[in-house]
């Protein structure tokens, strides 16, 4: 079920009479229960489209509609209760708990003084028990690492309790662990409360495996929505992300560097490793083609080139670099 | 956690009160607390000290009081509108507008009817009036410009166009005319009259009640504008009330016993420190309550010497080694 759609959607940016269409004609559906990733290089809009969803910026042409009704013509307060936010600014508030935080996503349903029934008290509990912070509820934001912080701020927009959540990069400036662990709570959060997710994010492969759908961006090709594998089948990707530098490699789902090829050997042998060392050839220059003069055969625990053993790829680099 | 606020408050509420019994007991001429009970309760409401007592110290604690509350409130509300620990209640220049509009007057002096200028009123005047120019304008910006950043130069930018007229005024001024308008900058509590305090009580209510009313909504805007907008907060119209608020706060405290600097920008700080808490809905009665108790102190200390000081100096001389030993003891 479609919960936010728009049409001919144009976004950018205007002033003083002169406009900047970043994206045009947009015709783009959000579902319930839907972990949706935007992807796209800098600049292609991914921030510009989301605050034009999110409402906090005017659409140059079309509409945005939720639930049928368009965005525009909602109250501030009436988009509060639809669409919560997740956003790249940093929150900084002296002395303010978790609990303080997450309770400010409340704001749109309590009264003027703000007070907590036990009903709600018991409610936002139970939000920063879905994002894995009740250890830390009482702590001071200031004393949080950058994921749990990312944590507290997720927990805000559950406790927003709308039905859509729309989150600018939630996944930049955090270490791996954490950004893997911040896709699977909002993949898990998405399937289990059946709200519409939309998040921008650089983290492809990320993205590829704990999206339900991916809405890829770019300047050339407007916005390309589907299932991660259709895009990585129809091509999409590489258009996307079209460069000299580097190629996405429908093979790994990763972007893998387009080195000069100058010198040729061939490769053979054990699967798994196989697939580190043509990396590693890749760096070093060297193209992979079948009987080509040098030939190298991946064993179990190292490798044989002219019938002689070698033990590491750095070994491996300098004999072949002995050859030329 | 909520027990401690309560009991924080109980003690502040305390130590307010017997503040400002002291206020009223000492002095160049000290008042026994029983004589004070007297004088009230209407028995020997005669004599010298009953005089003293009604018609000087009362309204000059009510004003101690009343301006640290609102210099505090609206300090408050201006750090978390700009969210910058260094905003005070005259960021916005409204301070530099009513020494503008008390330096036309008392420089422009020679031009006007002596009764016209020697009356309190017309200082008061003026203070307003020129309070008002400057919030007004920065109001009209306020709806044009976008962000708090932006909003924040233009007022300090009024504020500096304000104090520079003020310079010049003070460069075509005679030597006596520019003493009495220095005498004003250093501020005054026992300015205010019963006469004024019919007008300056209604005003501070007003901005009071304006600042308890947008308590749910500074502490929103805590967050930063996006989000706060994210939460269903109406930024334009919730600013314009914020900065009514506070010309509502400084710029009717300002008319009446001159500019008085520093409360306003340490008070929230001591509030935060104390009940370590981001809530505005503690965080407001805290500074309403730690305002109204700095400045009885100060002016406590004020009236003790034969010399009085002026209440701007002690202000900053008593309250600025408060806020280094709150950060130091945070770090």
């Amino acid at each position: 079920m479609s919960i936010l759609t728009t049409q001919n959607l144009s976004i950018g940016y205007s002033k003083k009479g002169k406009t900047d269409i970043i994206q045009s004609d947009l015709q783009l559906s959000l579902r319930a229960g839907e972990l949706v990733c935007l992807i796209g290089p800098n600049g292609s809009g991914k921030s510009t489209l989301l605050r034009t969803l999110a409402g906090l910026q005017k659409p140059l042409a079309g509409k945005t509609k939720i639930d049928g009704d368009e965005t525009a013509k909602l109250s501030q307060h009436e988009k509060a209760l639809l669409i919560a936010l997740v956003l790249t600014e940093r929150v900084d508030i002296e002395n303010a708990t978790v609990y303080n935080i997450v309770s400010l996503g409340r704001h749109p349903h309590s009264s003027w003084w703000g007070n907590m029934s036990e009903e709600e008290d018991a409610f936002i509990h139970e939000v920063i028990a879905m994002v894995h912070l009740e250890h830390k509820a009482h702590s001071f934001l200031s004393e949080l690492s950058d994921g749990e912080r990312q944590r507290a701020m997720i927990a805000k927009a559950l406790a927003q309790d709308t039905p859509i959540i729309l989150l600018d990069e939630p996944t930049a400036h955090l270490d791996l662990p954490n950004r893997v662990e911040i896709m699977l709570l909002l993949h898990k959060l998405a399937h289990k409360t059946q709200k519409a997710i939309l998040l921008s994010t650089h983290e492809l492969d990320l993205a590829l495996q704990a999206a339900d759908r991916i809405w890829l961006i770019s300047a050339e090709h407007g916005v390309e929505c589907g299932v991660p594998e259709d895009l990585v089948f129809n091509g999409s990707f590489n258009r996307a992300f079209e460069s000299r530098a580097y190629y996405f490699n429908a093979a790994n789902g990763n972007f893998s560097m387009n080195y000069p090829m100058t010198k040729s050997v061939w490769v053979s042998g054990d699967k798994t490793r196989m697939y580190w060392t043509l990396r590693a050839l890749a760096r070093g220059g060297y193209m992979v083609e079948q009987n080509a003069d040098i030939h190298i055969l991946v064993t179990e625990d190292g490798w044989q080139m002219d019938n002689k053993n070698i033990s590491t790829i750095e070994e491996l680099l300098s004999k072949l670099n002995d050859y030329a | 956690m909520k027990s401690r606020s309560l009991i924080l408050f109980i003690a502040l509420s305390l130590l307010a009160i017997g503040l400002f019994l002291a206020d009223l007991a000492w002095g160049s001429i000290h008042i026994s607390l029983s004589e004070i009970i007297s004088v009230f309760f209407g028995k020997g409401a005669e004599g010298i000290n009953s005089e003293i007592l009604l018609n000087f110290r009362l309204p000059k604690a009510i004003t101690a009081v009343l301006a640290g509350a609102s210099l505090s409130v609206a300090g408050l509300m201006m750090q978390t509108l700009f969210r910058n620990p260094l905003a005070d209640p005259y960021i916005l220049g409204v301070s530099s507008g009513a020494s503008l509009g008390v330096a036309l007057v008392m420089m422009a002096a020679a031009f006007l009817p002596v009764a016209f200028v020697s009356s309190g009123w017309a200082l008061i005047a003026a203070a307003i009036i020129g309070a008002s120019i400057v919030l007004v304008l920065v109001v009209g910006v306020s709806f044009k410009v976008n962000n708090a950043v932006s909003l924040l130069i233009v007022g300090i930018m009024f504020g500096t166009i304000a104090s520079s007229f003020v310079s010049v005024l003070q460069n075509f001024s005679n030597p006596d005319a520019i003493k009495l308008f220095v005498m004003w900058t250093f501020g005054s509590l026992s300015a205010v009259t019963w006469n004024y305090m019919t007008v300056l009580l209604p005003v501070v209510l007003v901005g009071l009640g304006l600042a308890f009313y947008l308590q749910k909504k500074l502490d929103g805007l805590l967050l930063g504008e996006n989000y706060a907008r994210g939460l269903g907060i109406s930024i334009t119209k919730t600013r314009f009330l914020i900065v009514l608020a506070t010309g509502l706060l400084a710029g009717g405290i300002t008319a009446f016993t001159g500019p008085i600097a520093f409360v306003g920008v340490a008070i929230p700080h001591i509030a935060r420190g104390v009940f370590r808490t981001s809530l505005h809905r503690i965080l407001l009665p805290a500074c309403v309550l730690l305002g109204a108790s700095l400045l009885l102190v100060c002016d406590i200390i004020s009236q003790m010497p034969t010399y009085t000081l002026p209440i701007n100096t002690i202000s900053a001389l008593f309250g600025a080694p408060i806020i280094i030993w709150i950060i130091l003891k945070r770090r």
